[in-house]
């Protein structure tokens, strides 16, 4: 069903960057959330930008980005974003191409994941799904913020170290040379993130 | 009189009759029946198996078996595999790796399944045991290239090196240049999980060359398909095989060497690898398909028909593993040409796709199921079931061991009567009275679970998801399941209730993990403080269990028993209920 809205939009989501995509804000529980539920629809088929408007029980048939996509626009977590389900094996490397696992570390939290950035296709996908991960983790912070009212979350800038050791801003090269230079992923606070001179200026807005 | 009897046979004479009993069980038995048997044995045991490695330590295993030459341990939780345990949760070796050191300057075999392995290890395996032989990794990750640069280089009487499935930083292909020129005993190698982009080929072309007792080679991805003919060369007394990428532009030449190098392995038995393959280069191996027992096909991405094909050619064929590219109609081929069958795995090729992308349902694991008389374990991934076809299966195939059944969405229900699957698993453990593994899926009440206690008296694993209405559920399990060892439970309301309740049955089995369940903090306290013999971990991502009320539920528990105590390697996220933790209240 891969319609040409879908190919146009993979396109615009790894050429012109989206930059306000690649900075990762975790918001509130239960907050609705304009997923692109990467981490369950990870065909290539299915990849989306944060732009397109989701209208509900639309017929517009232009943008038509699937059933299960609609569904999962229906509720904040779609049912299929499960860590560990299907019981597949992480690095069993059946039906793609490559495989490509990257430790992920997010400051204040006490251990590490790993994702297979093979399994995206786009800095969205791969962000939301991060989201998704640690999304327990920023319930604490949330609560040690005491802003209960309040709709920020903690705001953390990804960045990467690459192949050369150098730590890099996630977003700043095309997605798949990212993929490949990429050795590990660290989601930084940001005001550690400014003072390491690594926050640039225009291409990230400030979400204060 | 009863003196006499006691000591009417000699300790040699019992030594004797003890070396022809190997399973381990039967060791235990043996060990049991009085304290001169146990001295016998224990000194004369010589494999060890200790299947959870904090359940004893290294220390006890080595004053009770002081003669031993082979161990395997195994470390984390099976559902690891799946990314539920988070890093660094534990199961290293490098602890029970130097005490060996010290103790067994013989040891000859070591075999580690799920463990964090680094490369310190394994320099030390490769400079204390002499004699070393066996070196099998199943599931291990943490080390490096350069760490079996050091076992290659001074393992001079290896055998086997088996990496399955590990997760090793590839840092260069050339370890495999460390064998010495002199070395040739290996006679298993398995390098399938290796990435590495240059791959050292004349290495590898050069250790198979001098090791003419080689039986298995399982070369990796890297090594590309015209490489394979000048590798096979020289190896064509080869049992096991598993190919590298199984891709090249189609070349007349390429295709010829390769079927002809195929063809004269007259002893293959096993295939594998098959990465990316093109169909065109398949025929290849038809010459060989007719004395094929296993077949792994599941990184090969070809279409039924292809498929169909292939498995035609292999009327001896025990076991497959395979994507379900092959569909119901591909099953259907293999039920009626390979009688021999005794495992199938049938595995997703989009498990994240929410449409089916294949037309494999229910249909196939029937067939199979009808077809293959010798069909006792199943590994089987769809997208739908129904009770009727459970039923069929179970009426047919009593005589299944292992099945487990991965419906892909969860909590899916008899696609035909939109009713719960209680009926259908009931029928699985009612019919299959010898099955010792047993995987559910798809909507299930607490009636599952009923069955399941009456009828799976020899059931020994346990795999639960999205399953059970409340305790009871966990109750019938674990106060049903006579022979149960191990349990995992992800995400079923499942609470301190029936935990409690059967706090002693946990010290009979090995392991229970359960997460995302409904267990409070206050149960996991409450089962440290009264089973000492029980690790109880909690595992919580959130922070400390005590920054939260005691009733909140724990993300995730494990508990095993241990005569051990608690081990002293956690992180900081995995906190252990010992008896003290009834005194400090949050």
């Amino acid at each position: 069903m891969s319609s040409e809205n879908g190919k146009r939009l993979l396109e615009t989501d790894a050429g012109g960057l989206n930059f306000e995509a690649t900075e990762l804000t975790l918001g509130l529980p239960g907050e609705p959330r304009v997923t692109s539920d990467g981490g369950a629809k990870l065909g290539s088929k299915r990849g989306f930008s944060e732009t397109v408007d989701l209208k509900l029980g639309d017929n517009n048939r232009e943008v038509k980005l699937g059933h299960s996509l609609q569904e999962a626009a229906k509720s904040p977590v779609s049912k299929t974003q499960v860590v560990g389900w299907p019981p597949v094996r992480g690095f069993a490397k059946r039906g793609k191409k490559s495989c490509k696992y990257v430790k992920v570390a997010v400051d204040g939290a006490p251990y590490l994941r790993k994702v297979d950035l093979e399994i995206y296709n786009s800095y969205q996908q791969l962000l939301t799904s991060l989201e998704d991960m640690f999304s327990c983790f920023t319930i604490r912070n949330y609560l040690n913020e005491k802003k209960i009212e309040q709709v920020n979350g903690i705001e953390y800038m990804p960045t990467y170290e690459d192949k050369d050791g150098d730590w890099m801003l996630v977003g700043d090269v095309p997605w798949q040379m990212f993929v490949e230079s990429c050795k590990r992923l660290r989601l930084m606070k940001s005001s550690e993130a400014v003072g390491l001179g690594l926050t640039t200026g225009p291409k990230y807005s400030s979400t204060n | 009189m009863h003196k006499k009897m006691a000591f009417s046979f000699p300790d040699e004479v019992l030594e004797h009759v003890f070396s022809f009993i190997q399973s381990d069980k039967d060791r235990n038995a043996v060990s049991m029946v009085c304290k001169s048997w146990y001295e016998i044995e224990r000194w004369c045991r010589r494999k060890v198996f200790v299947g959870n490695c904090y359940a004893v330590s290294p220390r006890m295993v080595i004053r009770r078996f002081p003669e031993f030459r082979s161990i395997e341990l195994k470390g984390k939780p099976h559902f690891a595999d799946f990314n539920l345990v988070p890093d660094g949760w534990g199961g290293y070796v490098f602890p029970w790796i130097a005490e060996m050191a010290g103790a067994y300057p013989w040891l000859e075999e070591i075999r580690l399944k799920r463990m964090v392995v680094t490369d310190e290890s394994l320099e030390l395996i490769a400079k204390s045991f002499k004699n070393f032989k066996v070196l099998v990794l199943s599931s291990c990750e943490g080390f490096s290239t350069d760490g079996l640069a050091a076992i290659a280089a001074s393992c001079k009487n290896l055998k086997e090196l088996d990496l399955r499935d590990c997760e090793v930083d590839d840092l260069s292909a050339h370890w495999l240049s460390h064998f010495p020129e002199t070395y040739t005993s290996l006679v298993s190698l398995n390098i399938s999980c290796l990435g590495s982009d240059e791959a050292s080929f004349s290495a590898l072309e050069r250790l198979v060359h001098r090791c003419t007792n080689l039986k298995t080679l399982r070369l990796n991805r890297a090594v590309p398909l015209d490489k394979i003919a000048n590798i096979l060369r020289h190896a064509p007394q080869l049992v096991e095989f598993g190919t590298g990428t199984y891709t090249a532009d189609v070349r007349p030449d390429v295709y010829s060497d390769l079927a002809g190098v195929l063809s004269s392995c007259k002893e293959l038995k096993s295939l594998s690898g098959f990465w990316d393959v093109i169909p065109d280069y398949l025929p290849a191996i038809y010459p060989v398909c007719s004395k094929l027992t296993s077949l792994n096909l599941s990184y090969a991405t070809i279409q039924s028909p292809d498929l169909i094909k292939l498995v035609s050619h292999c009327p001896n064929l025990q076991r497959l593993l395979v994507l379900d590219y092959i569909e119901d109609s591909g099953l259907e081929v293999l039920a009626s040409s390979c009688k021999d069958l005794q495992e199938l795995r049938v595995f997703p090729s989009d498990p994240f796709g929410a449409e089916p992308n294949v037309s494999l349902t229910e249909q196939g694991l029937v067939a199979v199921s009808l077809g293959c008389p010798k069909l006792q374990s199943v590994l089987y991934f769809c997208r739908r079931m129904s009770n009727e076809a459970l039923v069929t299966i179970a009426r047919s195939r009593p005589n299944f061991t292992r099945f487990r059944l991965c419906i892909i969405e969860p909590k899916t229900a008899d696609y035909l009567t939109l009713e719960p699957l209680d009926v259908g698993f009931g029928a699985i453990v009612q019919y299959c009275k010898d099955l010792r593994r047993l995987s559910l899926s798809g909507l299930l009440t607490d009636r599952v679970f009923e069955y399941i206690g009456t009828y799976a008296k020899k059931l020994e694993m346990l795999s639960v998801a999205f399953a059970g209405d409340s305790d009871l559920g966990l109750h019938h399990v674990l106060s049903g399941c006579e022979s149960l060892r191990k349990l995992e439970i992800r995400d079923c309301p499942f609470g301190d209730k029936a935990l409690l309740a059967n706090a002693a049955k946990l010290e009979t089995m090995r392991s229970l993990w359960m997460s995302s369940c409904a267990v409070s903090f206050a149960a996991c306290k409450l089962l440290g403080q009264k089973m000492p013999r029980l690790n109880v971990e909690v595992i919580d991502e959130r922070g400390p269990p005590d920054s939260r009320p005691e009733n909140c539920p724990v993300d995730k528990l494990y508990i095993y028993r241990s005569i051990a105590g608690p081990r002293f390697d956690m992180p900081p996220f995995v906190w252990t209920m010992d008896e003290d933790s009834g005194l400090r209240l949050s």
